[in-house]
């Protein structure tokens, strides 16, 4: 295969993990105001505490991909998108110390809690904008540097929509990981967020359609739509099969997965979009790519290491797989 | 205000979050290097004091841990939003490193970390062991591979210019470029070292205050042995990185020794100087003349060469490089001396008594912070205005942001790495009040790393009860 196009879609596995992972931990700091009742709050915690840095490693994981293999568009983006990507790191700070300084406080623990999940929703919501952003464009001329190009009624909508994506994802992962009271009101919530997910997600696709004409053209031009058409029927599916298992305990990590698909497919139908463009109309990602010499670098890397991250990854779940238990165990 | 252009606020943005990022790895290296050979000996010998060390130690541990990761991450995406150009044009040289430091070393210490701070009574004793030593390899892998990128920008090699973008002719000389063997060694000794006085510097203060004595005397003696070797070491191996700095960064070994003329010939020890940037030449000078000709070149005139031979442009701020070197030597020979001290005072079997030493050794608790952070100014500002050594301008390469943009992250960064460190500072100080986990505690916890299995089936049926097995964290 060409080269590039490798590498475009390893950066494309990297942001898949990237959302699914640290989408649903940042979705348990969106959902915090739901659960106060005394406890709930530290079994939320414990359900992530072990796992959220190695999910977090995911977004250097991409950063870091696209330095060495697309530093153009690392300059470009990170530069063009600064405030919006300063205010996502402000967050994020916020939220990482909170797991560990949280469990070892007295009398802040309420401060610990604000700044999780106040943390968690403003560092999804800027992930949001800066995909809206990417999506209606970067200006090509020295405006992108000082303007407020990132902050439009589209990207502030996708920047809701991203928060309710997270939301939803954690409230599958609470009904996977807890029992009783949690558990039923995690499904609640998970139910009314699915819908407005799947109604988000058809908003962003009329917009972007009637608004970016490359779009309208990539998808409706000749037979495309038809052969497209399983990524929003495959939505629909995912969609009810989770409302169904929301409503009983057969499948109890079923909504999860279907939550990931959502994800998956909404991503694919980003990539058929944009595609080949990584800044669009801008730059395509042959002409962002690195010289040969760093391809070849770390290709054996790529492929070495990202099925051994993936198995121990998978290891580290599984030791802590099952319900999350109220007691406090670790250190 | 005309200081407060772009370039220098991005630089200053760098330099304060880059020196806020380095005191938690500094210490997390090292920290998690002692807490897996705690562990391990505990393993071997059952001396329950080394599982009350490593299990006291964690809790630093990963509070700092956690402060290193969010400071990091901050870190990797701020070469592309204030150095935009400097991305584009050495991406090709420094991201593929990053790649391979992410892919080698940050996800193997998230991915163990979990177990190992969260696994205790989960897996194993052996399993909960390797998964701390693979943490703490972990961090020697990911300092290898920062310390390649950086030690590329100082001494760059195996690279070719294509279009104003550097290519790599050969990724063995990108990574064994001329400064990055020498510079590795120091930089993981220095954590070593920083850690061991942060746990003696600790180890003391309960010595003084008389308590936990059996802990802190284990915890002071094993750290002093290590000190022993590991300073002298580093007194090395900090030499031969000099030596090495004078044959490929002459200007940078000018401003640390404070030299002005063009070739000077009789170069003193310089003990005491101020710089002098305009006027070029020192202050208040006091040295010992003909020692540093000895020292660099190993002959009583032996000549080197100063600032004047170089364009009033290319020389880096003299004062800041020549004073941060002084810091850390004149700290490194203090280091030397805790150490030696040390090992005459066992002799005499007054190690734990003597007050003036354990005064003096908790007052170095964080000076090995303090001392790494002065070398990397050394380094850095020595290499100055360069970003890649002799070929790129860090002023060429800054992103055109808006001004008044960077000022404002600035002033956040400043405000918020301020309230943390405060934060962090006062949960240290928490955790060290609180003192080491009492020994029938631990043999509550016990009963888990010898059946793992069984332990979680005792601790699900306590699991309603208000009272946890081991007691509040
Ligand atoms: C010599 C050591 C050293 C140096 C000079 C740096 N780091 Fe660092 N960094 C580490 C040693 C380290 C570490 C020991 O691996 C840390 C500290 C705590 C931790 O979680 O890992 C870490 C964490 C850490 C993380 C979070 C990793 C995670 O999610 O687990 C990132 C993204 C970076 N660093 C990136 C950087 C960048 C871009 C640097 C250069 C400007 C840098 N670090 C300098
Ligand atoms: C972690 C320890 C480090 C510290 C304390 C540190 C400190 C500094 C300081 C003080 C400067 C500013 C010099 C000046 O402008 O006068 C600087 C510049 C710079 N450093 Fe580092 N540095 C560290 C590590 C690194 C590493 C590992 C890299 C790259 C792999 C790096 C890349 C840079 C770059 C790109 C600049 C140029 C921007 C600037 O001038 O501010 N640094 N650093
Ligand atoms: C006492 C003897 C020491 C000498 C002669 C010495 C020498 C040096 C020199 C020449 C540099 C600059 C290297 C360069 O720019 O390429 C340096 C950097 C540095 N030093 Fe030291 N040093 C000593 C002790 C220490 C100690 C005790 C520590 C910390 C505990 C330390 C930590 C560092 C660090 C972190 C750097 C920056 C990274 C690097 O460039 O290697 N040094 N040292």
């Amino acid at each position: 295969m060409d080269l590039p196009l490798f590498y475009f879609l390893v950066l494309g596995f990297a942001i898949f993990m990237y959302v699914s992972l640290d989408g649903f931990d940042l979705g348990i700091g969106i959902l915090y105001p739901w659960f106060d009742k005394p406890g709930e709050r530290d079994h939320l915690m414990q359900s992530i505490s072990h796992v959220w840095d190695g999910n977090e490693t995911w977004m250097v994981m991409g950063g870091a991909l696209l330095y060495g293999v697309f530093p153009a568009v690392y300059g470009t983006l990170l530069s063009t998108l600064y405030i919006p990507l300063m205010l996502m790191l402000f967050a994020l700070i916020f939220r990482g110390v909170a797991f560990e300084y949280r469990f070892k406080s007295d009398r802040s623990r309420a401060y610990w809690d604000l700044s999780f999940s106040a943390g968690s929703a403003i560092a999804a919501f800027c992930q949001g904008l800066i995909l809206g952003t990417v999506v209606q464009g970067i200006p090509a001329d020295s405006s992108a540097f000082s303007s407020l190009h990132w902050i439009t009624p589209f990207t502030v909508f996708t920047g809701f929509a991203v928060m309710a994506g997270y939301a939803m994802l954690a409230a599958c992962y609470l009904f996977m990981k807890s029992r009783h009271d949690i558990q039923a009101h995690a499904a609640n919530i998970a139910k009314t967020l699915l819908i407005t997910v799947l109604i988000a997600m058809v908003v962003v696709s009329v917009w972007t359609v009637l608004t970016q004409p490359y779009i309208y053209q990539r998808w409706f031009s000749g037979m495309n739509f038809v052969y497209l058409a399983p990524l929003p029927l495959l939505c629909l599916v995912a969609g009810v099969i989770s409302w169904k298992d929301l409503h009983s305990h057969r499948h109890e990590s079923r909504p999860f997965w279907c939550g990931i698909l959502l994800f998956l497919l909404g991503l694919a139908g980003l990539v058929i979009s944009i595609f080949p463009y990584m800044i669009p109309q801008q730059l395509t990602l042959w002409q962002a790519v690195s010289p040969h010499s760093s391809l070849m670098f770390i290709l054996p890397g790529v492929c070495i290491f990202i099925p051994i991250i993936c198995l121990y990854t998978l290891w580290g779940y599984r030791i802590f797989s099952g319900k999350v238990e109220d007691y406090q165990e670790g250190y | 205000m005309e200081h407060l252009n772009t370039e220098m606020l991005s630089r200053v943005q760098f330099a304060f979050t880059v020196s806020f990022h380095i005191i938690f790895p500094s210490i997390t290296i090292g920290l998690a290097t002692l807490i897996a050979i705690w562990e391990g000996l505990w393993l071997k010998t059952h001396d329950p004091r080394y599982l009350q060390l490593a299990k006291f130690w964690i809790k630093p541990f990963a509070i700092t841990f956690g402060m290193g990761v969010v400071g990091g991450i901050v870190m990797s995406y701020e070469f592309g939003t204030n150095f935009s150009k400097f991305s584009e044009i050495a991406g090709p040289v420094l991201g593929p490193l990053l790649v391979y430091e992410v892919m080698t070393a940050f996800f193997l210490e998230a991915g163990f970390l979990g177990v190992m701070l969260f696994g205790w009574q989960r897996v194993g004793p052996k399993v909960h062991f390797i998964s701390t030593l693979v943490v703490a390899i972990g961090t020697w892998i990911s300092a290898t591979w920062i310390m390649a990128a950086n030690s590329w920008m100082q001494t760059p090699a195996g690279y070719k210019i294509v279009n104003g973008v550097f290519h790599v002719d050969s990724w063995m000389d990108v990574i064994f470029n001329p400064s990055f063997p020498y510079r590795v060694t120091h930089m993981l000794l220095a954590s070593f070292i920083t850690a061991c006085l942060l746990v003696a510097g600790v180890s003391a203060f309960y010595l003084l205050k008389k308590q936990h004595t059996n802990f802190a005397k284990k915890g002071l003696s094993m750290t002093m042995w290590m000190l022993l070797v590991l300073t002298l070491v580093q007194v090395e191996v900090g030499d031969q990185s000099g030596l090495e700095v004078k044959e490929h960064q002459p200007a940078k070994l000018a401003a640390i020794e404070g030299i002005w003329e063009a070739k000077e010939s009789n170069v003193p020890l310089l003990l005491f100087a101020i710089p002098n940037m305009k006027t070029e030449q020192n202050d208040y000078q006091v040295g010992i003349p003909h020692l540093g000709s000895l020292i660099l070149t190993h002959s009583f005139d032996g000549a080197v060469t100063g600032l004047k031979a170089f364009p009033k442009e290319d020389r880096p701020y003299a004062p800041l490089v020549f004073w941060s070197f002084r810091v850390m030597v004149g700290l490194g020979i203090g280091m030397v001396l805790i150490a030696l001290a040390a090992l005459v005072l066992r002799r005499k079997g007054r190690l734990y008594e003597n007050k003036w030493f354990l005064r003096a050794v908790a007052f170095f608790t964080p000076m090995g912070v303090v001392s790494t952070i002065a070398g990397w100014y050394v380094a850095e500002v020595g290499r100055q205005p360069w970003v890649v050594y002799n070929l790129v301008r860090t002023v060429d390469v800054v992103s055109p942001l808006p001004a008044q943009r960077v000022l404002f992250t600035l002033i956040a960064f400043v405000i918020i790495y301020g309230l943390l460190g405060l934060v962090y500072l006062y949960f240290m100080r928490k955790l060290i009040r609180k003192g080491p986990p009492k020994m029938a505690t631990l043999e509550k916890q016990l009963i888990g790393m010898n059946a793992p299995g069984y332990a979680l089936a005792w601790v699900k049926n306590l699991k309603h009860e208000d009272h946890h097995p081991e007691g509040e964290k």
